[in-house]
């Protein structure tokens, strides 16, 4: 009689190669082109559109589809990437559901939005599979020089639009490679075949976008030296620091925070390398947290428990994300805060909970307890802005950069965007906007 | 269960649905299918005289127009007249006739215009036991080249003429196949007529080229890269059809004689309202080509429920009865005042109302209200063109409301008079009787 076969708690290579290939392909397959098509010919046309409206860039969605039911993809695209230039991974990551298409006018109608996501990254797929002749130049050289630190969504966007003004750009990020979220943050089913890297050599391809990966801000440069050796300067920095849970954790690898798992999976060669546990709690209720618990789950972790201290509504995921979790199997538990590790032999065996009511509208922990037992704890519980490496005064608001709405900071030649400027939703799509406009906005003040 | 048993010029069938002269009516095989999937009649595919056998193109005979989703509106086509052996055609429509004595066979011919090959060839289509004859005047490519099919239709003396040899050589009633591709389509109706000819039908195919393929340059359809123009026919020609066979119907010259409706019929509907413009049956050639015999018994049920809802009991009843409704511009009332209502409830926000009455119109929809998104008509600049109602993509949210006699017209300060009154009598009219 043969003992039985105790799996470790973390292991890597749960699954077969085909598994890992079925989980982590395309979590929203593209549309054919008949599909397009007969999704395009849904569109009204509306006057003042307002899914434009509701969407952060304002593309003229309206007439990019009109343009993909032309068959006119080239120019669908323009329309697209003129005012949104990661308009193909916006296409991919964006919340359509709560931003275009819940403003879709089908939805009065039918209950149905016209599927506005699958639409643009139809267009700009078909684009970048064969750019042809550069859709954007450049201006006349301007003899302006703009640092551009931090190469996520909003910086690389700034850097586009300076560049295409005329401006010479230096674009500086700490990690070895550019993108910021988009390349370390993002869930790996929802931008495969390594379309981030492939959408940012085509954004650097406009030219005059000098690149400096591994420049990390208060080590290898500082900002005021950057003010005052460039004309101006954006700041992209994201969000470089993890809400801690503020209980005893372990120094265990079974308990991390949930965007690191998550970078580690995208820089994986192949999931198969990406260890996870066999039972895993996340804590959290953003995108992050959703991310972590199915990623979890298709690397082949068999229970995955998410648990949120609010309820449904206050959950930052929206009701899509959360359905998408729960049907790949993740169990979503609320009004819980974790109270204690449950540590045996320096091994996590799960996580105590308070349960959390609302008195009052102000959220309190009852006496109640539950456990979740797991041997894999991610947390997902925020993120914040870390300002030492600003080295300069800059004027703070809610923990991070204040900012006019053009993005100018409280220093004259620094703007600022993305998710480190205060007052925005954390939404690609959004830095994206903020990139665009301090871009703009830089121009008018350096021609001035 | 209403009556939908049809008399066309005394040739009786179970319903008034026949399946035109075209491509789906060419042979024994197709008709026997058409028939056992309840088509009330064929006009089968038009017979040429005795000789060597029609030659066909062997590339694209179609084209279609399409609408949104690929659905089919606009149909065309570059096929001659039967192609096979005239005795072929003669002992399939003997066959035909009598295995399905009950519905009506008609034959549509196409021989010179020599009175010769009329008389040669009537008594041979008569022997076969059909109905009647319809005589293709109509088609307007190919045949037409060499002095047939439209190129008769198009000279109402010939139209009389030929008219009149049948009536002379055939006990068969005769249905004179009208083209529209014509000015003014009641001068060969009159013909027709005067000629002795039964009845008409129309219409036949429109002169069409379907388009251009842009990466070759060359029209479409082709064949090996050369085109010629083909008859246009499907939904899209409906509007087309439903005036000229009103014209005919509301001609006192041609007043009651019968019209055998043809035009993009597809749905019971459309034939309703043929029926309801004159027509006395209707024939139907694209649709059928585009979905298969099956939607014989679609036409049927739906006219039958509507029918039975509306409480006539037979189709005989319903033909004409719109008739009235059609005049002359310079008779409609120029004091009747419509103004558009855009029901809030219904409304999805679109917008496509306000700009077009912006661009087109009379800037008569206001597009915000106290700051918010709000489409509302402005009574005071509405002339009721109908515009908005046209584009609007949710049925029955915008609608046209008449002002009553007393109210104010807010466009003109005018109170609405309730009196009729047209052009011939209107002040601005300088020809005013």
């Amino acid at each position: 009689m043969s003992t039985p076969h105790v799996p470790p708690p973390l292991a890597a290579g749960r699954l077969s190669q085909a598994e890992y290939a079925r989980n982590f392909a395309d979590a929203h397959p593209p549309l054919n082109a008949t599909q397009a098509l007969l999704e395009a010919e849904r569109c009204y046309y509306c006057h003042d559109a307002p899914c434009t409206t509701a969407c952060p860039t304002g593309i003229d969605i309206p007439t990019f589809i009109a343009r993909i039911a032309q068959h006119n993809l080239r120019g669908a695209t323009r329309t697209i990437l003129e005012e949104n230039v990661l308009g193909g991974m916006c296409a991919r990551v964006c919340p359509t559901e709560v931003l275009c298409e819940q403003a879709c006018v089908r939805n009065a109608q039918e209950d149905k939005p016209v599927e506005i996501g699958l639409l643009q990254r139809h267009a700009t797929d078909a684009y970048f599979a064969r750019p042809g002749a550069p859709l954007f130049t450049r201006a006349a050289a301007s003899g302006k020089r703009v640092a551009v630190v931090g190469a996520g969504p909003a910086g690389l966007a700034c850097a586009h639009r300076l560049a295409m003004l005329g401006h010479a750009v230096t674009l500086f990020d700490d990690k070895p490679k550019l993108g910021g979220l988009n390349e370390y943050g993002l869930a790996t089913y929802k931008t495969v075949d390594g379309f981030a890297q492939k959408e940012i050599d085509w954004l650097l391809s406009i030219g005059g976008i000098e690149v400096r990966p591994k420049h990390s801000l208060g080590r290898d440069m500082h900002l005021d030296a950057l003010a005052r050796d460039y004309d101006a300067v954006f700041l992209g920095l994201g969000l470089a620091g993890v809400n801690t849970l503020g209980i005893a954790e372990p120094v265990d690898a079974a308990a991390r925070a949930a965007v690191d798992f998550i970078a580690e999976l995208r820089q994986a060669a192949t999931p198969a390398e990406v260890a996870v546990g066999r039972r895993v709690v996340v804590i959290g209720g953003g995108m992050t947290a959703v991310d972590a618990a199915v990623q979890s789950r298709l690397l082949g972790a068999e229970d995955v428990t998410m648990v949120y201290r609010r309820g449904p509504e206050a959950m930052s995921a929206s009701e899509y994300e959360q359905q998408w979790a729960q049907t790949h199997g993740v169990r979503i538990r609320y009004w819980g805060t974790p109270q204690q590790m449950l540590v045996a032999d320096g091994r996590v065996l799960g996580v105590r909970f308070a349960r959390t009511a609302l008195q009052g509208g102000h959220l309190v922990e009852t006496d109640e307890r539950f456990d979740v037992e797991a041997d894999m704890v991610l947390t997902a519980i925020g993120q914040t802005f870390q300002a030492q490496p600003l080295g300069v005064s800059l004027a703070l608001k809610g923990g991070r950069i204040a900012t006019d709405a053009e993005g100018r900071t409280s220093h004259p030649k620094i703007w600022a965007g993305g998710d480190c400027r205060h007052g925005g939703r954390d939404l690609t799509v959004e830095a994206v906007e903020h990139g665009k406009l301090a871009a703009i906005a830089i121009d008018k003040t350096l021609r001035a | 269960m209403a009556d939908l048993s049809s008399s066309f010029v005394g040739i009786k069938s179970p319903n008034p649905f026949w399946l035109a002269s075209a491509p789906p009516t060419d042979k024994e095989y197709n008709v026997r299918r058409a028939f056992e999937a309840g088509w009330g009649g064929v006009v089968w595919k038009t017979l040429g005289e005795e000789g060597p056998p029609i030659v066909n193109v062997n590339g694209p005979r179609y084209e279609a127009l399409y609408a949104d989703a690929r659905r089919v509106i606009g149909f065309n086509n570059i096929e001659l007249i039967t192609d096979r052996p005239l005795q072929t055609n003669l002992d399939e429509i003997r066959r035909v006739k009598r295995d399905f004595p009950d519905r009506a066979m008609v034959v549509s011919i196409m021989v010179p215009c020599e009175e010769g090959a009329w008389k040669a060839i009537l008594p041979r289509v008569e022997d076969t036991g059909c109905d009647g004859i319809e005589l293709n005047f109509g088609c307007p490519h190919g045949m037409s080249e060499r002095g047939m099919g439209s190129a008769v239709g198009q000279v109402p003396e010939y139209i009389e003429m030929v008219a009149r040899w049948c009536k002379h050589y055939t006990r068969l009633p005769v249905i004179v196949k009208l083209t529209p591709n014509i000015t003014d389509i009641r001068h060969p109706a009159r013909a027709a007529k005067a000629g002795g000819a039964d009845a008409v039908s129309l219409i036949n195919t429109i002169n069409s080229v379907m388009g251009v393929d842009l990466s070759t340059m060359r029209m479409s359809p082709n064949v090996g890269g050369m085109g010629s123009h083909g008859g246009y026919c499907g939904p899209a020609v409906k509007p087309i059809a439903l005036n000229m066979v009103a014209e005919i119907a509301r001609d006192p010259a041609t007043a009651g004689l019968p019209v055998s409706g043809i035009g993009g019929i597809t749905t019971w509907r459309d034939a309703a309202e043929f029926i309801a413009l004159g027509a006395g049956n209707v024939q139907v050639c694209t649709a059928a080509m585009v979905y298969g015999f099956k939607i014989a018994q679609d036409l049927c049920d739906g006219l039958s429920n509507f029918m039975d809802e509306q409480g006539y009991r037979s189709v005989a009843q319903m033909v004409g009865l719109a008739l009235p409704s059609i005049t002359n511009w310079n008779q409609l009332n120029l004091n009747h005042i419509d103004k558009a209502v855009i029901d809030p409830d219904l409304c999805i926000q679109c917008g496509r109302c306000h700009v077009v009455c912006e661009d087109t119109s009379h800037q008569a929809i206001s597009a915000t209200k106290n700051g918010q998104r709000h489409f509302e008509v402005l009574e005071e600049e509405c002339v009721g063109c109908n515009l908005c109602v046209s584009i609007c993509p949710v049925p029955g949210c915008i609608s046209m409301k008449a002002l009553q006699p007393g109210q104010v017209d807010k466009r003109t300060g005018l109170v609405v008079s309730g009196e009729y009154a047209n052009w011939t009598t209107h002040p601005n009219n300088p020809a005013r009787a």
